[in-house]
């Protein structure tokens, strides 16, 4: 695939060109192109294209943006590399095709990554989500030593098997703009391409966001409230799935308020991070915390299953 | 005789599960060859990350056939016999069956069974799905759109293709035709992922391994690690420098490339002010590169790294150890940031003054601040064990009543106490668990602790295991005690005891580390009496003390069967109560020092002799007397017996009293003589039953004087 766009829109002087120029590729392949999830999550597996859309037989292939929070990362705006917040794109799947590690490679190709000059790797990496209750196997993808990807083979998402198995690939977009942009610090990224005047970079955008985030996040936050919070939204998240419950009267046994009730279960995880950085979890704690996500992740998914697009068929 | 290449590719391989997936495939394979009734020569196994291969040399082309007869009844035989016959030897009718003639038996059936040998082809096909489908991967996956319907094919990451070609050397060799979940046995495989993308098709192993070099695969691993290592360290020396080795991560990386060259890249010599352990670990385990000293250097760390690369790169490498130069530098920045955070004051200082009210801290001190936050936020140890900070307080207590009986300065172990777990709450130690201790003692030498408290944050945690060095300084040897001791009272009184194969919380490790302290720094301790301290510490602790104590025994056991002592000794030494574990030890040396004397192996067999005939008699319910009485005596030597028991066993009271072990021996080998006299010249069994019941209460004196330095029963030979 040759690069046939304005200098500008070029990956390796725009931020906002790699986003295009991953989404070119991916539409090309045959991928739905959505919009971020309009919640705060961890990471791109959370927004339901994939969590839900993993479970069931159905086919479905999804590639987005989705900002991801990490309230624990955050340095004031004073490390080059972590982030609080920052944008993974998020390429999903379902079933896996037999080339998949090829079209990674590929999409790498269309952004500017020459495999022959560059050293590009697949290391080991178990991905384990324990809060979605989540795991598969696969790979770090490495570029000369960094790792720029995140490549999964989906086996188990909300506590249920994977029929058939979801490819998944998280590409860290800061990261890999760095890399083909070849700056050292993220808030020199060129954001939209343009120089001189025009020129918008990573830091003009987000630089101020990052220092009075992490403020918020490791000293600010207000404690009680999310602690709060996090009773209310596992509450609701029950309540809804309840609500929903297929009836016995039902002529299909359809559950009817899954998206909703998972929306409680992306509150619950994110106002557990904050609560996280905050350091006011303690370990045992933190476990149990953990566990109590997961357990509506899981309903979530058993609902999702009652549903059409989780695969359940018109009697 | 043929040959068989067998080639399992698949996606990228975990590194650390490589070499003994090699090895499994060639034990499954060669196992189920031979019990298919094939021979082979040679079999040899190599891997690659996308590829496990297996070259079997010398392989018979065909199980032999083999022929047997079954013997049935006789001709004359009702129908029932010859139904049960032919069922047993599996004909359909009788007239399959050969009639044989016996001189005596007459006429009989026999039915002559022939199973012709199988071609290897057919028992290769036969066996490679079954050992692919059950493969003991440690973990595995399915994929694709046959992961739709259960029971699809799991692999470590997916199988990609198989290779399979059989022949003789002078023939051309033929696939061996079988199919697994839509994977076809062939003769085409694929060389290095960028260099060599196009389809390779191979004959047979040789032209197999020299076509993959020429598409830039290495398939031997352990050529890869030669590669490695020799140009690695070459690199370095070009450049003046050492590579700091380590054979984990050789073997890891070479693991992770099919084509290894060898880079270097550098960092900022400003993270040179990391400690080097940091800088490794921060190195090594993020990246998988070589740190490197400068030449005859010591200890010291240079900024220069090497990386391994799995392509030859058009622009020689420039690109890619620049690249790897940047992540090492991020993760550096990390680590400098995690270093100098921890040395720095936390921001929620007004939060943490009631804990470090609690434990004497300083919050003006980043070490203290991190043992208040410790506690302030209730992070637990265990659930049914409480905080941290909690048990940090007991270790306190603990380590304070100790150091009078280690004799360390109690201030200075309190201190010692107090900051040995502060560490757990540092950014380093979050980030490499492993430096627990190590950095508690550049922290705490940082805000300007004394020498030796400083050392007990590290050296409290050792001995970790039977070869790892025992503390010696009083104040690290105070808190090592207490936190172990504190550990096992702790585990034992919720009754989270090691069972078999399974010790979570490494209890048989925390125990052999206490024996070794105290016995390779020859501290007596009772520790029937430090257990009641520490048990008071737990609900339900006391009554657990003796199941302890059997523990330490068995722990202490296992420790001087390692060090060579002969277990009967020690068995005849400790009784249920022996608490201290260096009076047990040096009995035992005292012991063994007897037995090596003349004196020592006749005494033994004196008492033996004495015991068993002691043993019989009171199995014949004979008569023995309470006491002995003088008054019984016929012989001299009895007289004599007497006497000597009786000096003996005063001698070696009073001995044992001293805690001198080797007099009590020597008291007890006094009796070698009279003992041997005895037996020479008096007869236990004497008709009068007054003086036979006499004699042997004279034997359970000998026993009840040696009893009080050893169980002499217990002793073998």
């Amino acid at each position: 695939m040759t690069i046939d766009i304005p200098a500008h829109m070029h990956p390796s002087r725009s931020f906002q060109g790699l986003i295009l120029t991953l989404h070119n590729y991916w539409a090309d392949y045959g991928c739905l192109i959505l919009q971020p999830y309009d919640m705060e999550v961890g990471a791109g597996t959370f927004h339901p294209a994939t969590t839900l859309r993993a479970l069931g037989p159905l086919p479905w292939n999804a590639a987005y943006v989705q900002p991801s929070r990490r309230p624990k990362d955050g340095r004031y705006g004073e490390n080059p590399n972590r982030l609080q917040h920052y944008y993974q794109y998020q390429v999903i799947l379902k079933p896996n095709p037999p080339n998949l590690q090829e079209l990674y490679l590929g999409s790498l190709e269309a952004i500017g990554v020459d495999p022959l000059l560059h050293d590009i790797r697949f290391v080991e990496d178990d991905w384990e989500s324990p809060t979605l209750g989540a795991w598969g196997l696969g790979w770090e993808c490495w570029c000369d030593g960094m790792e720029v990807s995140q490549f999964t083979y989906f086996q188990q998402v909300c506590g249920i098997e994977c029929a058939p198995v979801a490819g998944e690939l998280t590409y860290g977009l800061e990261r890999l703009a760095m890399y083909v942009q070849g700056v050292d610090n993220v808030y020199d990224l060129n954001f939209n391409g343009r120089e001189g005047a025009e020129k918008v970079t990573y830091g003009d955008v987000f630089l101020q966001a990052e220092q009075e985030y992490s403020r918020h996040n490791f000293e600010f936050a207000n404690t009680a409230m999310l602690l709060r919070h996090f009773e209310d939204a596992e509450a609701e998240c029950k309540a809804l799935l309840d609500a929903g419950t297929p009836k016995p009267s039902d002529n299909l046994p359809m559950h009817r308020m899954v998206f909703p009730a998972y929306d409680q279960c992306i509150k619950a995880s994110h106002v557990f991070n904050l609560l996280d950085a905050r350091g006011v979890i303690s370990v045992t704690e933190r476990q149990s915390y953990i566990l109590r996500v997961r357990n509506l992740a899981k309903a979530c998914g058993e609902a999702f299953l009652k549903t059409r697009a989780g695969g359940l068929a018109a009697a | 005789m043929p040959d068989l290449l067998l080639e399992l590719r698949s996606e990228e391989i975990p590194a650390r599960m490589q070499r003994k997936a090699a090895g499994d495939l060639r034990k499954m394979l060669t196992d189920g060859l031979v019990e298919a009734g094939l021979t082979y020569e040679a079999a040899r196994e190599y891997w690659t990350p996308r590829r496990l291969a297996l070259d079997i040399r010398g392989l018979t082309p065909r199980s032999k056939d083999i022929r047997e007869e079954i013997k049935g009844p006789s001709t004359t035989a009702p129908e029932q016999a010859v139904q049960g016959f032919l069922r047993k030897a599996g004909l359909s009718s009788i007239a399959e069956a050969h009639i044989h003639s016996d001189p005596k038996k007459g006429d009989f059936y026999v039915a002559h069974i022939s199973k012709p040998g199988r071609a290897a082809e057919e028992i290769i096909a036969e066996l490679v799905p079954g050992i692919i489908k059950s493969f003991p991967w440690p973990k595995s996956m399915r994929w694709g759109p046959a992961s739709a319907k259960p029971g699809s094919l799991r692999w470590v990451r997916p199988l990609q293709s198989i290779v399979c070609t059989f022949g003789p050397e002078t023939e051309e060799p033929v696939v061996v035709d079988f199919e697994i979940d839509g994977i076809r046995a062939g003769n085409v495989t694929y060389g290095h992922r960028f260099h060599a993308p196009g389809a390779i098709t191979v004959r047979r192993f040789d032209d197999y391994v020299a076509k993959l070099e020429a598409a830039k695969v290495v398939l031997d691993a352990d050529r890869r690690k030669e590669i490695i290592l020799h140009d690695a360290r070459n690199i370095a020396f070009a450049n003046g420098l050492d590579l700091v080795e380590d054979e984990g991560l050789l073997e890891e990386v070479s693991g992770l490339v099919e084509w290894p060259i060898v880079l270097m890249g550098e960092f900022e010599q400003d993270f040179l002010t990391i400690p080097g352990e940091v800088i490794r670990l921060t190195i090594r385990a993020n990246q998988k590169c070589f740190v490197t000293r400068p030449q005859g250097a010591g200890e010291d760390l240079s900024n220069r790294f090497i990386l391994v690369a799995n392509i030859e790169a058009n622009d020689g490498g420039k690109e890619i150890a620049y690249g790897n130069g940047k992540v090492v530098r991020a993760r550096l920045s990390d680590a400098l940031y995690f270093w100098k955070t921890d040395q720095g004051d936390l921001p929620d200082l007004d939060q943490l003054r009631e804990s470090a009210a609690k434990f004497d801290l300083d919050l003006k001190k980043p070490l203290d601040q991190r043992m208040a936050r410790l506690d302030h936020l209730n992070v637990t140890f265990h659930a049914k064990l409480g905080t941290q900070g909690a048990r940090v307080e007991r270790i306190k207590r603990l380590a304070e009543e100790l150091a009078p009986v280690v004799g360390a300065d109690p201030a200075l172990v309190a201190r010692a106490a107090v900051l040995a777990k502060a560490d757990l709450q540092t950014e380093v130690v979050g980030e490499f668990p492993e430096l627990q201790g190590a950095m508690g003692r550049k922290y705490a030498l940082l805000q300007g602790e004394h020498a030796s408290v400083a050392a007990a944050a590290e050296e409290h945690y050792k001995p970790q295991g039977p070869s790892d060095r025992v503390p010696t300084d009083p104040v690290s040897v105070a808190v090592a005690l207490a936190d172990k001791l504190d550990t096992l009272t702790g585990f034992w009184a919720i009754d989270e005891k090691p069972t078999g194969s399974k010790d979570p919380f490494a209890l048989r490790r925390a125990a052999l580390g206490v024996v070794r302290i105290l016995i390779e720094n020859r501290i007596r301790l009772s520790l029937t009496s430090v257990f009641a301290k520490a048990f008071a510490n737990f609900k339900g602790g006391a009554d657990q003390s003796s199941d302890l104590l059997a523990f330490f025994h068995d722990r202490l056991k296992a420790y001087l069967r390692d060090q060579g002592a002969r277990h009967d000794l020690i068995d005849a030494v400790i009784t249920p109560q022996s608490d201290d574990l260096l009076q047990i030890v040096r009995r035992v040396e005292a012991l063994g020092s007897l037995l090596d004397t003349e004196e020592g192996k006749n005494l033994l067999a004196g008492t033996k002799r004495a015991a068993n005939i002691l043993a019989a008699e009171e199995k014949k319910k004979t008569l023995v007397a309470e006491t002995v009485e003088t008054a019984l005596f016929r012989e001299e030597a009895e007289k004599k017996l007497n006497a000597a028991v009786n000096q003996a066993e005063k001698e070696a009271g009073q001995a044992i009293q001293n805690e001198d072990f080797s007099a009590a021996m020597l008291a007890l080998s006094v009796l070698r003589e009279p003992v041997d006299s005895f037996f020479e010249g008096v007869l236990v069994n004497d008709e009068d039953q007054a003086v036979r019941a006499n004699r042997l209460a004279l034997l359970a004196r000998i026993r009840t004087a040696t009893d009080q330095v050893a169980d002499f029963s217990k002793i073998v030979g």
